[in-house]
């Protein structure tokens, strides 16, 4: 039996400790989980941080901007020890989480309507009229039941005698519920036993009633209504969780452009035209909602959606205008406001707040300033908590200045000594380290009252006597277990039994700009797959090259430049007569290569390709099964590793730029598995299909029609690389079992409608796609590629008969081969053109506002 | 048959604003504060807004502030988009008779003109206001009865900061026991001096601190501009949009168009009347009466701009704002030459 965990465990004495009481002894519900812990061997341990740190790193769990094209992601963290809590004390924590939520809600109802609270002086003028979410033109409107708040979270802190506190109210648009739903499916499968034998309650049931009570206050509908999650894009710390929720809730998501305004309804553009949207569960902070009415500078918005909310067509949750409760000034009031909308006694209190606007608190504040923590009154000011025992000399000075010159701006707070639990050390084998904890609870509307998440999202201080929790700052994250002596509950539903229909969602219900995004990841991911085909083929031969340049390097090498995959050649050395100065030294074939693998610039050759396919993979996160996630993970993490080597060794050897490639083309190919395979056939999918077959498309013509336009191509051993290149190679052997000839290779890569890397094969492929295109979405038929199918089956493939390829130069039968192929090339491209005329045209346009004096 | 009150002024306005765009425009949503708001001393007789393409939908309510608003939509492609409000006002004298003497000569919009003489001293109706820190903490939380109609606009809002620099800049103004409405003339006194009309020097978009240190700007900037520092000041001040009647230069015809639209400040002043509001023009000096009309007023520009609008397509467009403010004895006599022209 090694020793006891608890052995090392420093318990502080000025703070609460989750796990031990006063007298040292383990709390009753810490009690089996730490015996399992003690039991568990390090081995055991290893095992479980790093399934987590695995897991985590997959799926691609980030705070901040994903795939971000400087590489600036960081990754969430997680603790594998969960935070836990008895039934007693959630229960009670429970009933005053749920009267705080009844709270901020009436106080909404009674700012945005009579103002009550400002004209018995309850609550000072300044901190609504002076805070810049109170959206004044928002005043008068009455959403659906009187519910402002459908999803609102409290940030609670345990002081040293035990008690929970209030440290802030997220009534805007609360991050964190996402984060915790994926902190539960990790460590729920990390101590599995433990989560069924100590009856830790579920999540998903709260997740079910949010979207029960969203679809019963949305907008009257006559079907199922559509209710979409608006996020404000790829770009915000948090859009890992919006699109991990969308996913999760089923609401497709959509930003701001999505959506548009007609008469006083919303609707979501579509392929197939306008789609009412009924909800939106808004991720977008209420004063960039509509440039038309809110803040005029906002591209984010949706222009004339508080027309549509005023006219009750469509729900916003939370309400337009709820961030006016994310004052840190309120707290201070609300003990007797709650007396004055609710009759009762607030159950839970803030932490000790004073608002400096007062001329007491203000005198109170510059006497204790050492004892107390000075915010700013609005989430505006972007002003950094400043601790009055820090400040010394002419800061404190400068401070209490700003206090007095603006007064109201300013709050002063109390210190809280956060209460500390366990959370397994990563530098030793086998330790515990106190931590500072703070707990972010949810709470949900329904129609039958508030209810809280049973859980939530723990945040862990990044060192000890922390007084700071911030996942900005290096913090940390626990799931929260909450304990119930009861049978775990299987929710009850509100309105109706979800039907099959309101599962399985449509391609009905996907944005134009999902459509576009998923038609360029399809169109990008054949890009990369084609591109590190080819310069594997190039670089092989390379490795194989002894002193002497092998004839089938030089042909590889000179397609690799028609197809303008090196760098371009700078204008010295083509001998532009302007330009004075020594020649710039001819790069070697090796360097050429591996600028087209990884160029100078980030958005240039192969890695320019996969950056910009992980991005618009990015953009339609939440329409990728998590396993296709993994692969598109996995090709981040390779070019991150392979760009790091360049920018450290400038040029890496060869043998780890090939690699590289295999590397790349091993999740090119289970991508295209994955498209084949595992999506849903909807119009996403559809255009996601035609993307890859017009890029394969283009390439092939391209690398035929060059192919047989070189003179290096006749050479020795490049009808074998062609094959290569094609993923024709086997099939050939099996059929001729001879040296590659021309005849035979070019049936097999152009006109073999079986092959599904030949021309005819994409054309065929292609015809068909688009007339189901055009039958479900309606428009006329697309002939062009039609007429190049008919085009290439009528050319003569007898006219290489009896040709020596090797002798031959760009003799007539390959003029007019190549010819067509061009053709066929330049039809893909216009057809592009087309379809993004078509279908995506729209989706560029941005709204502008216009403004007259 | 509307009663005439002989002293009263009587207005015909047509404000008209073009857009032309360079690509079709295939949706718009526009906000107009084009139609004047009653209040105690001026009614509205005429009103008529008339808009080309003809709108989608079209919808008059009242904004947060009380002002009319008319919101419209246009949801096909248009390449131009012209909306003409044309109003008949009535302005009755409000001001006391002794404020009148602040009154004097020309006045100056946007537009530019000529500028009065500063008043030689302010009248009794000024002199007899409360002192500026009765009315400051009257303000103040805490303070017994709550102001909620004047603390609306006490604070911050997109254009208007408080800040150090504007209190400073008031600070000589607001000299101690001052009567609140005294101190506030000679703000705008100063502004007056020390501040140069330029329309080429600010747009829209100009932080109202730039307006202080660059000493230039046009009436929305000044309006802005004194509005910070009251507000600076803990007192209550309101942005007014509106119209001015201009003199044509002796001799010459009203030119149509020439006019533009003009803002300026009220401030609120407990103890007149129970409490009220109290106007002041700092682009040209004056206490407001019969010669300006009043459109609509807000906390500051953005609640109150005549046309706010988001369009979707249209590239770059050109913009025309005409204004022509014509005194109904005008128009009158106007038709009778015509009449009197013909054969």
């Amino acid at each position: 039996m090694p020793q006891s965990l608890l052995s090392s465990y420093q318990k502080k004495t000025d703070r609460f400790d989750e796990m031990l009481a006063e007298d040292g002894s383990v709390r009753p519900a810490w009690q089996p989980f730490l015996a399992h812990l003690d039991a568990a061997t390090p081995e055991q341990m290893r095992h479980r941080v790093d399934y987590v740190r695995r897991r985590i790193l997959e799926n691609g769990v980030t705070y901040n901007v994903y795939a971000d094209l400087k590489g600036a992601d960081r990754p969430w963290e997680l603790d594998p020890l969960p935070l836990i809590l008895s039934t007693g004390e959630w229960q009670e924590l429970t009933s005053a989480v749920t009267q705080r939520a009844r709270l901020l809600n009436a106080v909404l109802k009674d700012l945005y309507g009579p103002q009550e609270l400002l004209k018995n002086g309850s609550l000072p003028p300044a901190l609504v009229f002076g805070h810049n979410n109170f959206l004044w033109p928002c005043q008068g409107v009455r959403p659906a039941g009187d519910i402002y708040l459908h999803l609102c979270a409290v940030d609670l802190a345990r002081s040293p005698d035990g008690r929970w506190w209030v440290i802030a109210d997220r009534t805007q648009a609360p991050s964190g519920a996402g984060y915790a739903l994926e902190n539960r499916t990790i460590i729920g499968r990390v101590f599995p036993e433990q989560f069924r034998d100590l009856h830790v309650q579920h999540l998903a049931s709260f997740f079910r009633q949010l979207q029960d009570s969203l679809a019963y206050w949305a907008a009257p509908a006559s079907e199922a209504p559509l209710i979409v999650l608006l996020t404000p894009g790829p770009y915000n710390e948090t859009y890992f969780e919006h699109a991990y929720l969308a996913r999760y809730l089923g609401f497709p998501l959509v930003e701001g452009h999505d959506l548009t305004v007609r008469g006083d309804c919303v609707y979501m553009r579509t392929l197939s035209g306008l789609r009412r949207v009924h909800a939106i569960l808004r991720r977008l902070d209420d004063d960039y909602c509509d440039p038309l009415e809110l803040r005029g500078n906002s591209a984010l918005g949706v222009p004339g959606l508080l027309q549509a909310v005023r006219a009750g067509k469509v729900l916003v949750a939370n309400a337009l205008g709820s961030g006016l409760l994310e004052s840190a000034a309120l707290p201070g009031f609300l003990p007797g406001a709650c007396e004055k909308l609710l009759g009762e006694p607030l159950a839970m209190p803030s932490v000790a707040t004073w608002w400096c606007g007062e001329q007491a608190a203000l005198e109170f504040t510059i006497e204790h300033l050492d004892k107390l923590v000075i915010k700013g009154s609005y989430p505006s000011q972007r002003f950094d908590p400043v601790f009055g025992n820090e400040l010394i000399g002419s800061p404190r000075e400068e401070m209490i200045a700003r206090l007095k010159t603006r007064p109201q701006a300013y709050v002063a707070q109390e210190l809280v000594n956060f209460s500390e639990a366990p959370t397994w050390s990563t530098r030793h084998d086998r330790h515990l380290l106190p931590r500072g904890v703070g707990l972010r609870v949810f709470v949900a509307a329904t129609p039958s009252g508030y209810v809280v998440m049973p859980g939530g999202l723990t945040r862990v201080s990044a060192a000890s006597n922390a007084r700071v929790i911030s996942m900005q700052r290096g913090g940390s994250s626990k799931d929260t277990w909450v304990l119930t002596d009861q049978a775990v509950n299987t929710f009850s539903l509100l309105k109706h039994s979800v039907g099959k229909a309101d599962l399985v969602r449509g391609g009905r219900n996907l944005s134009s700009r999902v459509v576009e995004n998923l038609y360029w990841f399809g169109r990008y991911a054949e890009r990369t797959d084609k591109t590190s085909r080819l310069l594997r083929v190039a670089l092989s031969r390379l490795v194989d090259t002894g002193a002497d340049i092998l004839p089938a390097l030089t042909s590889a090498f000179d397609l690799c430049r028609a197809l303008q995959l090196l760098p371009a050649v700078s204008e010295a050395e083509t001998g532009s007569p302007t330009k004075i100065g020594p020649p710039a030294p001819e790069l070697s074939l090796e360097a050429q290569l591996l600028a087209a693998v990884c160029g100078k610039e980030s958005g240039e050759g192969l890695a320019g390709d996969i950056r910009r396919l992980l991005w618009v993979a990015t953009q339609v996160r939440e329409r990728f099964s998590l396993d296709n996630w993994h692969a598109i993970n996995r090709l981040q993490q390779q070019l991150q590793r392979y760009a790091k080597t360049v920018a450290e060794v400038g040029q890496p050897e060869l043998s780890e730029v090939l690699a590289f490639l295999d590397q790349v083309l091993l999740v090119s190919s289970s991508l295209a598995g994955f498209a084949m395979d595992n999506m849903t056939r909807d119009d996403g999918w559809r255009f996601l299909i035609i993307g890859r077959r017009i890029e394969r498309l283009v390439f092939l013509a391209n690398t035929v029609a060059q192919f047989l336009l070189l003179d290096s191509t006749r050479a020795a051993g490049s009808l074998e690389w062609l094959l290569e290149l094609t993923d024709s190679i086997i099939t050939y052997r099996s059929r001729y079992m001879t040296q590659p000839q021309v005849l035979p290779t070019l049936d097999l890569i152009v006109f073999d409608e079986g092959n599904p890397h030949s021309v005819a094969f994409q054309l065929q492929i292609l015809v068909r796609y688009l007339d189901n295109l055009t039958r479900l979405l309606g428009g006329p038929r697309d002939q062009a590629l039609r007429q190049e199918l008919a085009r290439l089956q009528g050319f003569d493939l007898g006219r290489f008969e009896g040709q020596s390829f090797s002798e031959c130069r760009a003799c007539d039968p390959c003029l007019a081969l190549a010819a067509i192929l061009g053709e066929v090339s330049l039809a893909a491209a216009t057809l592009s053109d087309r379809l993004a005329m078509r279908y995506f045209s729209h989706v560029s346009d941005v709204s502008r506002p216009t403004l007259t004096s | 048959m509307i009663a005439v009150n002989p002293s009263a002024a009587r207005y015909h306005i047509v404000h008209e604003t073009i857009y032309s765009y360079d690509s079709p425009v295939s949706l718009s949503r526009q906000l107009l504060h084009l139609t004047p708001r009653e209040c105690a001393w001026q009614r509205c007789l005429a009103h008529q807004i008339s808009v080309a393409p003809e709108v989608t939908t079209a919808r008059e309510r009242h904004d947060c502030f009380g002002n009319p608003v008319r919101e419209l939509t246009i949801e096909f492609p248009h390449d131009s988009l012209s909306v003409r409000a044309e109003s008949t006002i009535e302005v009755l004298p409000h001001l006391p008779v002794d404020a009148l003497t602040v009154l004097m000569g020309g006045a100056t919009t946007n537009a530019g003109e000529a500028r009065p003489p500063q008043p030689a001293s302010s009248p009794r109706y000024l002199r007899a206001s409360p002192a500026w820190e009765t009315v400051r903490d009257a303000l103040a939380y805490g303070s017994r009865p709550v102001l909620l109609d004047a603390s609306c606009f006490q604070f911050e809002s997109p254009y208007v900061r408080v800040k150090r620099e504007f209190a400073a800049y008031a600070r000589p103004c607001f000299t101690p026991g001052r009567p609140v409405l005294e101190a506030v003339q000679a703000l705008m006194s100063r502004i007056y001096n020390e501040f140069e009309f330029d329309p080429e020097a600010t747009t829209v978009a100009t932080p109202v601190l730039e307006v202080l240190a660059e000493k230039r700007g046009v009436c929305q900037d000044f309006a802005h501009l004194m509005l910070s520092c009251l507000r600076s000041q803990g007192l209550a001040a309101r942005y007014v949009s509106g119209y001015l009647l201009t003199h044509p230069p002796p001799g010459k015809p009203r030119m149509v168009g020439a006019d533009a639209s003009h803002a300026w400040v009220s401030v609120y002043c407990p103890g007149l009347e129970g409490g009220r509001w109290v106007d002041f023009d700092p682009t040209n000096n004056l206490l407001p009466d019969t010669q300006h009309i009043t459109l609509a007023w807000g906390r500051d520009f953005s609640d109150v701009s005549p046309l706010r609008g988001v369009i979707l397509g249209g590239d770059a467009h050109e913009l025309d704002v005409a204004v022509t403010v014509t005194p109904v004895s005008e128009t009158c006599a106007e038709a009778a030459a015509v009449n009197a022209s013909q054969p």
